[in-house]
């Protein structure tokens, strides 16, 4: 394995339907090993990126390179080592589940071994329904049989765009137990896409957030979501002892808002207990501190606002 | 690749039932024509003959399997390129409602070899649907009437064929309505490949069959200019292989310019369908 060598490089990426931005001058790109959360909210361009980067749709300007070499010009070999689930999980739902699965491997691009099919559907839950047509499938089954797809031909890149949609906590779970094991067990990449921020923290290392197409932030999930100031929300017995405490305080400068009992303070992590013995200390009741960082509110914020 | 391809398609539509509506509905239809020709077949007979009876004397059986095979592969211009459509306009559309583009398109395959493949696959089905007329309608007329010389009118004279001198104008004539029935599927294909559901594809091919086939039909000047541009002018050209002599430079202009119209629209669906962005 090369270390640091990039799987993906997007350069300036770009897409317009008619009238409409989907994506703007987007450039990221993706090291060997990464399991990349590629996170937005619903209409922030992530499928349209994903579709490029599958060859879906071609983009406007820009240029997508996987392996090192660009896709328009190598894009039989790329998607040989590709494998993915792009939205939904669609299949010939008037064949059964292993004749989906027999299809795709004739035109993986590899040599499917005769058992890789069953071993894959033992590993998705889905052996006991090989033979039953897809058309019988629960939403969270097609998810499932998904993932079995996209794993058929052993690819060194999994695109995962919303895997997790539909399905039930369970569900989630074992999607996620799978993504881990494929990083860790398989060394595979993974480019994981989702509007679900605490789904990417439990399971990728870096991540990107894009909205109206463009990047918004883009790093190490541990250093984006913790290293950071924190906004805390202190929720007092009384609001009014509680502002005359901090006047005049080091702390009040802090203060970002105050509504009914709760005042929302810019910290550092490690200044929240002294914070917390400070009110305690001058007779303030504190009911609750709860912090939320800056990056899961501006995200909320931003998929509050999309919706 | 293609091969497999090919094989991959050809097990897709086998594997739908929609498929099966134009084998069973030849095979209701043609049994019933068998029927009616049986019960009122030598008045037809009769009205085809009844210039000549004054001057000639027919004899032997001329209703016979052969020529009830003719009058079927007449009649059926319009019934046969709707169960061709109904097919070929959800070779791509189909793949576009159910969302498996996406399944087709993210592998190492080629969106040129996924059209050629889809062109191939919806000849083989037009090739069998054809093949399934020509059983049911010969073979099985010929159980049923027995062969004998096939009568064919023209427009100045009819033309009595020796059940020797048949078959092989019977396997021509077939031949050349798959031909020409394979432009019905490139162009139900090149619709397909424009929408993602059947139903469009399915009505304008026949809405524009029908439209081609009302103006072939009307004999103005301004329109008789136009008729060498309508493929239907050329559909039914299989009835050369029932003349005498053979005009074969007919034939060939027939065969090159439904052979031009299939390149045509498969170029044009290549065309549309390596740009096309996949949004399904």
């Amino acid at each position: 394995m090369i270390p640091d060598e990039n799987i993906i490089e997007i350069t300036s990426l770009t897409k317009r339907f008619k009238d409409v931005l989907a994506v703007d001058d987007l450039s990221f790109s993706i090291q060997r090993g990464d399991v990349f959360g590629f996170l937005g909210p619903n209409g922030a361009g992530k499928s349209t990126t994903i579709r490029m980067v599958l060859s879906l749709i071609a983009p406007t300007a820009g240029e997508i390179k996987i392996f090192g070499k660009t896709l328009t010009n190598h894009r039989k070999e790329i998607l040989t080592n590709v494998g993915a689930i792009v939205e939904k999980p669609d299949f010939y739902l008037y064949l059964p589940a292993i004749k989906n699965l027999e299809i795709l491997a004739k035109i993986s691009g590899k040599e499917v071994p005769g058992n890789r099919i069953l071993e894959l559907l033992e590993l998705v839950g889905l052996k006991d329904r090989a033979k039953s047509k897809v058309k019988t499938y629960s939403h969270g089954m097609k998810q499932r049989l998904g993932i079995a797809q996209a794993l058929l031909h052993d690819p060194e890149l999994i695109v995962l765009d919303e895997p997790t949609t539909g399905l039930d906590p369970q569900g989630m779970k074992e999607i996620r137990d799978l993504i881990i094991r494929l990083s860790k067990d398989e060394h595979k990449t993974i480019f994981l896409s989702s509007h679900i921020l605490s789904e990417i923290e439990l399971v990728a290392n870096r991540m990107i957030i894009i909205n109206k197409g463009k990047k918004i932030v883009e790093g190490e999930v541990s250093h984006l979501l913790n290293s950071e100031k924190l906004k805390i929300t202190v929720e007092v017995e009384n609001i009014e002892t509680a502002k005359k405490v901090l006047e005049n305080t080091y702390w009040n400068n802090q203060i970002e808002s105050i509504n009914e009992n709760k005042i929302n303070i810019n910290l550092e992590s490690k200044d929240i207990s002294s914070l917390n013995k400070f009110l305690v200390e001058n007779g303030v009741l504190v009911n609750a501190l709860v912090p939320v960082r800056s990056l899961e509110d501006y995200f909320l914020s931003i998929t509050s606002s999309a919706k | 690749m293609i091969f497999s391809l090919v094989k991959i398609e050809l097990m897709k539509i086998f594997r739908k039932w929609r498929t099966y509506i134009g084998f069973i509905a030849i095979g209701i239809l043609v049994p019933l024509l068998h029927l009616a020709m049986y019960l009122e077949g030598q008045n037809s007979i009769d009205f085809v003959t009844r210039g000549f009876r004054d001057s000639f004397v027919f004899v032997g059986n001329l209703l016979n399997g052969y020529w009830i095979s003719y009058i079927i592969l007449n009649a059926l211009t319009i019934h046969i390129p709707f169960l061709i459509a109904l097919v070929a306009a959800d070779l791509l559309a189909g793949e576009a409602t159910a969302g498996t583009y996406r399944l087709l398109v993210t592998r190492p395959v080629s969106r040129m070899q996924i059209i050629i493949s889809k062109f191939l696959a919806g000849t083989i089905y037009t090739g069998s649907l054809i093949f399934w007329l020509a059983t049911m309608s010969l073979v099985v007329g010929l159980i049923v009437f027995g062969g004998g010389e096939l009568i064919v009118a023209g427009s100045k004279a009819i033309i009595i064929f020796d059940s020797s001198d048949v078959l092989w104008r019977f396997a021509l004539a077939y031949g050349f309505a798959i031909l020409s029935m394979t432009v019905v599927c490139s162009l139900a294909i090149l619709f397909s490949s424009l929408v993602e559901n059947a139903i469009g594809p399915i009505v304008s091919t026949m809405a524009l069959i029908i439209i081609f086939i009302i103006l072939s039909a009307f004999d103005v000047q301004i329109l008789s200019d136009i008729k060498p541009y309508l493929f239907t002018n050329y559909m039914l050209d299989w009835r050369e292989f029932f003349n005498d002599p053979l005009d074969f430079s007919e034939i060939a202009k027939s065969v090159f310019v439904l052979f031009g119209h299939i390149l045509v629209f498969f170029a044009a669906t290549s065309y549309i369908f390596k740009k096309k962005d996949i949004l399904s």
